[in-house]
């Protein structure tokens, strides 16, 4: 899935995108809602409004969060208004071109209520063209199993924000092991208090900084995979 | 006069309290994302050994490991129907310590956050989380806390659910503290000076800064309280040992024990009345922190 750089599209549509970044930045849903309805009209493609209005306006409001600039508030607003955004772009992605490139389930684990990232994740795999079930928060080994085994899942997505909650990860990549699950699932990782370092020495497959590199890595992990089987 | 702010005079205003619960149970076996107030139940012996522990320490306020004892964090672990049993044991066991001290002890009741976020921002109405602190308040109260300790709030809606309700089930006085660990705001953006005026609003009179990144960013926000804060207010400041770092396969906090004896000097001299410690800390550090102190 390529969709038009954004320095290549039409100065109209370029000022759109960037109005649309502002009023999710300001996380002025109604806006937001109208601006993607707007997009879709003009003829853009659910791909592409995604990319260039949802999450570049996400990428700033991360980077002044990041900065101190803005805080929780301000950062759940705009998740909130891009949850009514994807509301409206979920069916078109899945029904128009963007073809089906696999299956992921995510989840925050067990004794963590964290989930904005995490969302955030879940949204923008779900742009890239996965098929992703979303098991929420405080999910334990049991039920990220029993939804990898149901949806055949290609990748597991793990969330974690504290550093008391992080140690679990590892207690479901050994339950992986122990049920033979493990050589059939990708495990990325991902939260504020983990590193490399950290998802290297518990048996995790890649670690993700942000919901872009998610997005990156799950591509490749497709790729790769794709190749081996095919 | 109230008990707290009584047993603060008659300790010439500065008195110690404890360390972390969660980092010593985490060492005592509790598994990552397993559920402290079980064990006030299933590991009363544990519990009652870090109360002992920080007792013999030095600790004089000692804090019944009832943190996430509300029915919202309780439900994490299908445990919302047990609010009531959980506070309860929590508060008679730290009792019993208390009770059996060689000096004067206070009990806190450790009220933590809902984890909810509240309406209109989350989707939670405040009266629901207000019912939730009153539930978890009159089980603490029936287990014989001496005050209230409302912990490591972020968000000033919550605290005042949080007030309101423990005033709806308790006379006993409460004492608060929010955390400011998000470039020194608390992470819904609130400021030191911000959330003084707000908690003195509420009637709280006790009140100062827990957890968040280590003591040098406490030393800050502490000075910025103390500048805030009226004359008739007393400082709390209970700061994490360092910061969390990851290492065989553990967590474990940088700060040693003297790191944090030489906070405890430092939070002394910018006037703070009631001292501990939080994540990472342990009865080591507090005893290290009444030495420097010369307590
Ligand atoms: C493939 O899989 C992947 C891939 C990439 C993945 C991924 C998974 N998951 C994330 N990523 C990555 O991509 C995302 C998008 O780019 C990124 O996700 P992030 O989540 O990092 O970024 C989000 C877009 C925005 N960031 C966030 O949403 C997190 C922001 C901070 C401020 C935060 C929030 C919002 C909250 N909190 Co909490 N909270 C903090 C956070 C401080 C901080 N500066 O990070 C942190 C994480 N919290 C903390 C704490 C202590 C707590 N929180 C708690 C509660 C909450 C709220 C409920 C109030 C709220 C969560 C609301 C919600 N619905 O999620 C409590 C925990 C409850 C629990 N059991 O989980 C509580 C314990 C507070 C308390 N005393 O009760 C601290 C953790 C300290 C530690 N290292 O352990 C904390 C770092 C704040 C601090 N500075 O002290 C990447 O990490």
């Amino acid at each position: 899935m390529t969709e038009t750089r954004f320095a290549d599209l039409p100065a109209e549509l370029q000022e759109h995108y960037l109005n649309m970044q502002d009023d999710l930045y300001d996380g002025a849903k109604d806006e937001v809602v109208e601006a993607t309805r707007q997009a879709l009209e003009w003829g853009q493609g659910p791909g592409a409004i995604l990319a260039h209005g949802l999450v570049a306006g996400m990428d700033i409001v991360g980077k002044d969060f990041g900065a101190g600039i803005l805080f929780v508030p301000e950062v759940l607003r705009a998740a909130n208004a891009m949850k009514a955004a994807m509301e409206i772009l979920r069916p078109l992605l899945t029904e128009t071109g963007v073809p089906k490139i696999g299956t992921a389930v995510i989840g925050t684990v067990k004794g963590d209520i964290h989930d904005i990232g995490k969302n955030l994740v879940a949204m923008m795999w779900e742009g890239a063209g996965f098929e992703v079930r979303n098991l929420g928060i405080n999910v334990d080994a049991d039920k990220f199993l029993a939804a990898l085994r149901e949806t055949n899942a290609d990748i597991l997505g793990m969330s974690a924000l504290l550093t008391t909650t992080m140690p679990y990860m590892a207690t479901v990549i050994e339950r992986l092991t122990e049920e033979g699950l493990r050589d059939r699932i990708t495990v990325l990782v991902g939260g504020a208090p983990l590193n490399p370092a950290f998802a290297e020495d518990i048996g995790a497959d890649h670690y993700c900084k942000d919901a872009a590199e998610a997005v990156d890595t799950a591509r490749k992990v497709m790729q790769l995979r794709g190749g081996a089987r095919g | 006069m109230d008990k707290l702010l009584d047993f603060l005079t008659r300790n010439q205003n500065f008195v110690l309290a404890d360390g972390a619960m969660g980092t010593m149970l985490h060492a005592a076996g509790l598994t990552s994302g397993g559920a402290p107030e079980e064990w006030n139940v299933e590991r009363p012996d544990v519990i009652k050994g870090i109360h002992q522990a920080y007792v013999d320490a030095g600790s004089q306020i000692i804090t019944a490991n009832t943190f996430g004892g509300n029915r919202f964090r309780l439900m994490l672990h299908n445990n919302e129907s047990r609010v009531r049993e959980l506070n309860l044991a929590a508060a008679r066991i730290a009792r019993e310590v208390a009770d059996t001290a060689p000096r004067e002890v206070l009990v806190a009741g450790d009220v933590g956050p809902s984890g909810e976020i509240l309406f209109p921002l989350g989707t939670r109405q405040p009266e629901e989380v207000r019912d939730a602190f009153a539930e978890q308040a009159a089980a603490l109260a029936e287990g014989g806390v001496d005050f209230f300790l409302i912990e490591t709030m972020s968000a000033l809606e919550e605290v005042t659910a949080a007030v309101e309700g423990i005033k709806s089930a308790s006379d006993l006085p409460i004492a608060a503290t929010m955390t400011f660990d998000t470039h020194f705001r608390t992470m819904m953006g609130v400021k030191p000076a911000q959330a003084v005026n707000a908690l003195y609003d509420l009637g709280i009179v006790v009140m100062g800064a827990n957890c968040g990144n280590g003591p040098d960013e406490i030393e800050r926000i502490v000075t910025d309280l103390a500048a805030a804060k009226p004359a008739n207010v007393y400082l709390i400041a209970q700061s994490n040992a360092g910061l969390p770092k990851w290492k065989d396969k553990q967590v474990y906090y940088d700060g040693s024990p003297e790191v944090m004896a030489d906070y405890a000097l430092k939070m002394r001299a910018l006037g703070v009345n009631v001292l501990g410690a939080c994540c990472g800390s342990t009865p080591e550090h507090i005893r290290a922190m009444r030495e420097a102190l010369g307590l």
